[in-house]
């Protein structure tokens, strides 16, 4: 018999651990990642020839970063990897992918897909405008390419991460304005008790804030933004503080994000179930406790399904692996023990349902943004076209919503602007936002060179 | 401080040590370092990336990762390139200001 073609979308931390665990029971999966080098986004690895140490570029999180880089490394030779790759099709049991401008048609037997997640975004007004980044963007500067997004940084947003790179810019010697953080300061005292299930992550949270008061940079809690200011740039952020009180912060650039954005077009576009996440507030792919979909052959691992973060990442990818090798009727290899893994993703699922509490998303202040608000970047439509999309046109939900009003339709299929939208949507219905559904994914999932030459078999 | 004006949008802070790499911006000869993105050699000499195609103004990227798909621009000879993800190449040239429509018949 032929060995099982396996295929894992994703090199991050979720898609490394799952290759290790396929090559450690004799397979050799073929690994597909757009970026250049393995790592994903968060433990993204620098370009060729820069020196700075693991410490500089991932902070807490380093010892962490070494060993997944350290995993993959090894694998190399006992794996096919694909870097540079874009998997822009799932479907029929095969996957689409285009590497340097080649068209391959793969067919697999099992599939992992570990794509990860972007930011999610609460749109504001002047949010297009140059200086604006998101607060991934705002670490990718600064870990693969050694900048600052400007001289005086104003972080904005909600959520572990708004704190680590606040943390992480003023330890590489940039400027932060100030950090504001739309969740109130109560929020994380009530989300305590779920935290605790990981104490080792509250110490470095609080290290973090701790640095970040050493170098003086003031830290609202229960702000509401109100705007990002300037005309060709960014000039300066407006706010409301916790007392009610608008405020104005001088700075050059804003690094704005409200937790993670799951990215699932492609679990979409191979018809998975999907269900509506009330802890994210977003819908994310149905799965079984080890990861499985509900499409036979394809499995989940990682920010694409859980939104469990890194270390949750790596637990799910050998997950994922393990169910795979199972349900090929491979034995396990020795070491890998799944009862422990779904314990520790257990675990990780109390302390991710204590940071939605801790930082919650703000919806309500994306219901209550004012008309003129771009809220499709790629389209630029506005919040006031939405609601009347949502009320005139009768647009119950976002498929409809993009048909009439092009919200979605855009570069980016919804990925920046989908969520807000829904907000948008259902609160100028009045229902609940999981009512305006989501925006059917469709291929490819990014946009391809025009001439792709078909590679044939 | 004075926020704004015409100065750069990115700031470099650490890894200077790399061979330089030469390209065009608009025209004008822009000195970039080995390992940069086009969007980073861009953004170090001003704060312009594009157009949005809506007349909304000017764009600089988003989300440096391949995913928001605002920092498509052209090279002068009308090829299509994502700022963020492509890194720069000697002899590179990218228009930033006006989109070169290419010239048919």
């Amino acid at each position: 018999m032929a060995a099982p073609r396996v295929i894992v979308v994703g090199a991050g931390p979720a898609g490394t651990r799952a290759a290790e665990v396929l090559v450690a029971a004799g397979l050799r999966p073929l690994v597909i990642d757009e970026a250049a080098d393995n790592g994903g986004q968060i433990y993204r690895r620098q370009p060729a020839g820069f020196r700075r140490r693991a410490e500089a570029l991932y902070g807490t999180e380093a010892g962490r970063a070494r060993a997944v880089h350290g995993v993959f490394s090894a694998l190399r030779g006992r794996i096919e990897h694909w870097p540079q790759s874009l998997a822009w099709q799932l479907r029929d049991g095969a996957l689409q992918v285009e590497r340097g401008g080649r068209a391959h048609r793969l067919e697999f037997d099992r599939i992992i897909l570990a794509t990860g997640a972007t930011d999610r975004l609460l749109p504001i007004p002047g949010w297009t405008r140059p200086g604006a980044f998101s607060l991934g963007a705002a670490q990718i500067a600064l870990k693969a390419q050694a900048c600052a997004i400007g001289r005086r940084v104003v972080f904005l947003g909600s959520g572990p991460l708004l704190y680590l790179v606040a943390a992480q810019y003023v330890k590489a010697g940039a400027t932060v304005a100030a950090v504001l953080d739309t969740a109130p300061a109560s929020a994380r005292r009530a989300a305590l008790p779920l935290m605790a299930s990981r104490p080792s992550l509250l110490v470095k949270g609080a290290a973090l804030l701790w640095r970040l008061k050493r170098a003086g940079v003031p830290v609202h809690h229960g702000v509401t933004p109100l705007r990002i200011e300037g005309e060709s740039r960014v000039t300066g952020v407006v706010f409301r503080d916790s007392t009610g009180r608008e405020r104005r912060l001088e700075g050059d650039a804003v690094g704005m994000g409200w937790h993670l954005r799951a990215e699932s077009q492609l679990a979409d576009l191979a018809g998975c179930a999907f269900d509506f996440d009330p802890v994210s507030r977003q819908w994310l792919p149905r799965i079984d406790v080890d990861g499985r979909s509900s499409v036979d052959g394809v499995y989940l691992a990682g920010d694409g399904v859980r939104l469990a973060g890194a270390d949750g990442a790596e637990l799910g990818g050998r997950l994922a692996a393990l169910a795979v090798l199972q349900d090929l009727g491979l034995p396990a290899p020795a070491g890998v023990d799944a009862a422990a893994l779904r314990r520790g993703l257990a675990r990780m699922e109390r302390f991710r349902q204590g940071l939605a509490i801790a930082f919650p998303w703000p919806g309500e202040l994306i219901a209550a943004l004012p008309d003129e608000t771009l809220v499709c970047r790629c389209e630029a439509i506005t919040a006031g076209q939405l609601r009347r999309g949502a009320t005139t046109l009768e647009a119950p939900e976002m498929n409809r919503a993009k048909a009439f009003t092009r919200v979605g339709m855009g570069r980016c299929q919804g990925r920046f602007c989908g969520i807000a939208g829904a907000e948008i949507l259902s609160a100028a219905r009045g229902e609940p936002m999981q009512a305006a559904g989501r925006i059917r994914s469709a291929a490819p999932v990014k946009p391809l060179p025009v001439a792709i030459e078909l590679e044939t078999p | 401080m004075a926020m704004g004006g015409a100065g750069p949008l990115l700031q470099r802070l650490d890894e200077l040590a790399r061979p330089a790499v030469t390209l065009a911006v608009d025209g004008q000869v822009v000195t970039a370092l080995e390992g940069d993105t086009v969007l980073t050699a861009v953004l170090l000499h001003g704060a312009v990336l594009r157009q949005s195609e809506f007349g909304d103004g000017p764009r600089a990227g988003f989300c440096l990762m391949g995913a928001c798909q605002d920092c498509w621009v052209w090279t002068e000879q009308g090829t299509r390139l994502r700022a963020c993800s492509t890194p720069v190449t000697p002899g590179l040239r990218i228009v930033t200001l006006e989109v070169p429509w290419p010239r048919l018949g």
